[in-house]
């Protein structure tokens, strides 16, 4: 067979399977959303690994890790366990929600069910409520086209204000689409600007008036609105990272981005 | 840059002094604030049109997890993939240990051609190398035949609705409904149902499930019970209808396995692990076509292939172990002997005998290794014997080493309910990090195992049978 359209054609040269060789990666993207949405089988389709997939909810126990290269970078894949939220304390939900917070990624990429895409949307909603660096993976495309379901992805990618991308992970359909967005949300020359929630104008109030406060206990903190937020609902998990210090380390490591080795992965052990 | 100005103490006084102005029912708006908004994103972006294949799976749906065809329809698979696979073991099994057997034979004359002292042939060829000739041919096709099927079951989405089929049985025992997974993936490995626990949110329900995960036989279990079902159970039946019959008795088998982990997560919920069962949302997936290169893949060389590795990596030191103990004498008589007379009175007692259970000492690392074992101590010496069909296994069991049904059946909720392996064990306590409980699930199967098999055998040496 003639391969040589395959060796030119620019998504094969750019984009490359790096399996476990997760280190000295230049880039974290984490892999969240709800379970049973095909997390798996994208970690799978990018890394070229083979991590168990399996029709059922609660599948991915443990955190599962692996790489990619794409155009000249390497790129670390974290598959997070699948969460339905961030908010209540459920062992997957701290894991999930730890990483987002402390592992701070590069890029978060959700995938979504296409054919539940409303109840779906909660779980991006509060990952954007965390991080601006997103990327929305609509996926199971081939079976929301079967039920008669359509998702208009470009519509989808201006309200929520990150890049929306179609997949079908299962064939690979739409990936390298996807490994375009990322690549652009990681290293910064896709600005996204997420869509959130305007909450109760008391709490709006509340929010406004914690934010110095935490911005100036770690300047530079990306996240200080969540943060505030969950310091207003009670979060005990947030007040423990809050004393013990883990917060405001994050932010020092904003201000010197420490390579991406051990201090950093041993952070992001720590917190879970 | 401006250093931390503000002490973290002061950011929390704040926020609890802010928090205290707010309505307490600010975070239910909050989330159905955020409901709202998904619903408004996801009306703009999405239209349907036409459901036809949600209908289908509804359809389904109706049939597999209806309240009066649920659970016939759950007995009735999993009897066909007993089935299938006790259908289809057989011949390569018997091809395997034949080709085996004969490379055995050979090497072990080229090795005495070769002036090699006869321990070195033993202990190499009739020792370790036999071991892992028994357990790659009893193991292998049974695996490679079930973990696929399993497979498919698992890629079609059918797990789940298991789980809702069972959710009740396991409501009414004090324990979490999800435990029907974790209980559907010991199938495969009782390490693994142990590690899949984690799906369990509440502490007392998991470690249920943590304890009584063992009471599904695993994979390593599996060539007990459907050698033990073909041996015993289908020679009492017309060839025709005999493998169904060894299917049935496999699946009773497994359920008898399931009535035990409902019944002791009954007693323990009312005493050590007291609480009420917790409720949970389970989603029921859509019906996907499984993807069959993923599946033979993941059936394959993630679960055949490791267990299969793992039972080699027990069997090759517990053949030259086997080798040495029939082989060694002391006083007069060999090791093997000697331990199997110890046990001889206890093995008795509830219905087994020495052999037996020196067997399942030695296997305390890999269940899959006990039959190999046992048959090995049969047979005895180094003389080369062929013993690969079940007939001829059947001939060795019930004609030189007294077997009876008792034997089978006592043999058969041993292995369904003794201690769980190493692995498992080790992974209790990994999952655990309590040596009381990882205790508790090794030795209360253990204990369960000789009181059920003790009671079995009093009970048919009193009847007048």
């Amino acid at each position: 067979m003639n391969t040589e359209a395959c060796d030119s054609c620019p998504a094969h040269v750019q984009m490359a399977k790096m399996g476990v060789e997760i280190a000295n990666c230049d880039h974290v993207v984490a892999l969240a959303g709800n379970p049973n949405t095909g997390k798996s089988s994208v970690f799978n389709a990018l890394t070229g690994l083979r991590q168990h997939v399996g029709n059922w909810t609660g599948k991915t126990v443990t955190r599962a890790e692996g790489a990619f290269g794409y155009g000249g970078k390497r790129y670390k894949l974290v598959d997070l366990p699948g969460t339905y939220s961030l908010l209540s304390a459920s062992h997957d939900e701290e894991i999930s929600r730890n990483f987002l917070l402390f592992g701070q990624p590069d890029c978060t990429v959700v995938v979504v069910d296409a054919t539940a895409l409303e109840r779906n949307l909660n779980l991006v909603l509060q990952v954007l409520e965390i991080t601006d660096r997103a990327v929305v993976c609509v996926n199971l495309m081939d079976e929301a086209k079967r039920k008669g379901i359509e998702v208009d992805v470009r519509s989808l990618s201006r309200d929520l204000g990150v890049p929306a991308v179609s997949t079908v992970a299962r064939t690979k359909e739409g990936l390298s689409d996807l490994v375009a967005s990322v690549a652009g949300v990681a290293s910064g020359e896709t600005k996204t600007s997420p869509s959130r929630v305007a909450p109760p104008t008391e709490v709006q109030e509340a929010i406004d008036g914690l934010v110095p406060l935490i911005q100036g206990m770690a300047p530079g903190l990306p996240s200080a609105r969540w943060v505030a937020l969950r310091l207003l609902d009670g979060d005990h998990k947030v007040r423990e990272a809050l004393l013990s210090g883990e917060l405001a380390g994050l932010a020092d490591r904003q201000q010197q981005p420490a390579p991406l080795d051990a201090s950093r992965i041993k952070a992001i052990a720590g917190a879970q | 840059m401006t250093p931390a100005s503000v002490s973290p103490q002061a950011v929390l006084d704040r926020s609890d002094e802010l928090r205290r102005g707010l309505d307490g029912s600010f975070r239910d708006s909050m989330v159905a604030s955020l409901y709202a908004r998904a619903g408004e994103l996801a009306g703009r972006s999405v239209r349907e049109h036409g459901a036809g294949k949600w209908d289908f799976d509804q359809r389904i749906d109706r049939i597999l997890t209806s309240r009066w065809l649920g659970l016939p329809v759950m007995l009735l698979l999993l009897g066909a993939v007993f089935w299938v696979t006790i259908l289809g073991a057989n011949v390569p099994s018997q091809m395997l240990a034949n080709a085996f057997f004969a490379v055995e034979a050979a090497a072990a004359t080229w090795f005495e051609s070769m002036g090699a002292p006869w321990w070195l042939t033993g202990l190499v060829w009739h020792g370790t190398f036999r071991g892992l000739a028994w357990v790659v041919s009893v193991m292998l096709p049974p695996m490679a035949i079930f973990f696929p099927v399993f497979t498919i079951l698992e890629d079609l989405g059918y797990l789940p609705r298991v789980a809702f089929n069972l959710d009740w049985l396991f409501r009414k025992a004090g324990a979490h409904g999800k435990q029907a997974l974790t209980m559907a993936m010991g199938f495969g490995c009782n390490a693994a149902g142990v590690t899949s626990t984690r799906i369990i949110d509440s502490p007392r329900e998991r470690l249920l499930a943590i304890v009584t995960n063992n009471f599904v036989p695993c994979n390593g279990r599996f060539p007990t019970l459907i050698m033990l079902a073909v041996i015993f159970v289908a020679a009492a039946f017309p060839p025709a209808v005999a493998a169904f019959a060894a299917a049935a008795a496999v699946v009773a088998v497994v359920l008898l396995g399931v009535c035990f982990t409902l019944g002791v997560s009954w007693a323990l919920s009312r005493s050590l692990l007291s609480g009420e069962a917790s409720a949970f949302t389970l989603e029921m997936p859509p019906y996907r076509r499984p993807s069959i290169l993923r599946i033979l893949y993941t059936s394959l060389i993630d679960r055949t292939i490791f267990v299969l590795g793992r039972a080699m990596l027990t069997a090759a030191p517990a053949g030259a172990l086997i080798w040495i103990l029939a082989n060694v004498q002391a006083g007069g008589t060999t090791l093997a002997e000697r331990s199997i007379s110890l046990l001889e009175p206890l093995g008795t007692a509830i219905g087994l005998d020495g052999v037996i259970l020196l067997a399942y000492v030695i296997a305390i690392p890999a269940n899959e290794i006990v039959v190999p074992t046992m048959l090995m101590c049969y047979l005895g010496g180094a003389m080369m014997m062929d013993i690969t069909t079940y007939e001829q296994i059947r001939e060795v069991l019930v004609g030189q080493h007294g077997w009876t049904l008792l034997t089978a059946v006592n043999l058969m909720l041993f292995s369904l309910l003794h201690n769980p392996c190493a692995t498992t064990i080790l992974t209790i306590w990994k999952e655990t990090r309590s040596a009381r409980w990882t205790a508790l699930g090794a030795l209360m199967p253990l204990g369960l195992a000789f009181l059920v098999c003790f009671a079995t055998a009093q009970a048919v040496r009193l009847l007048p049978l």
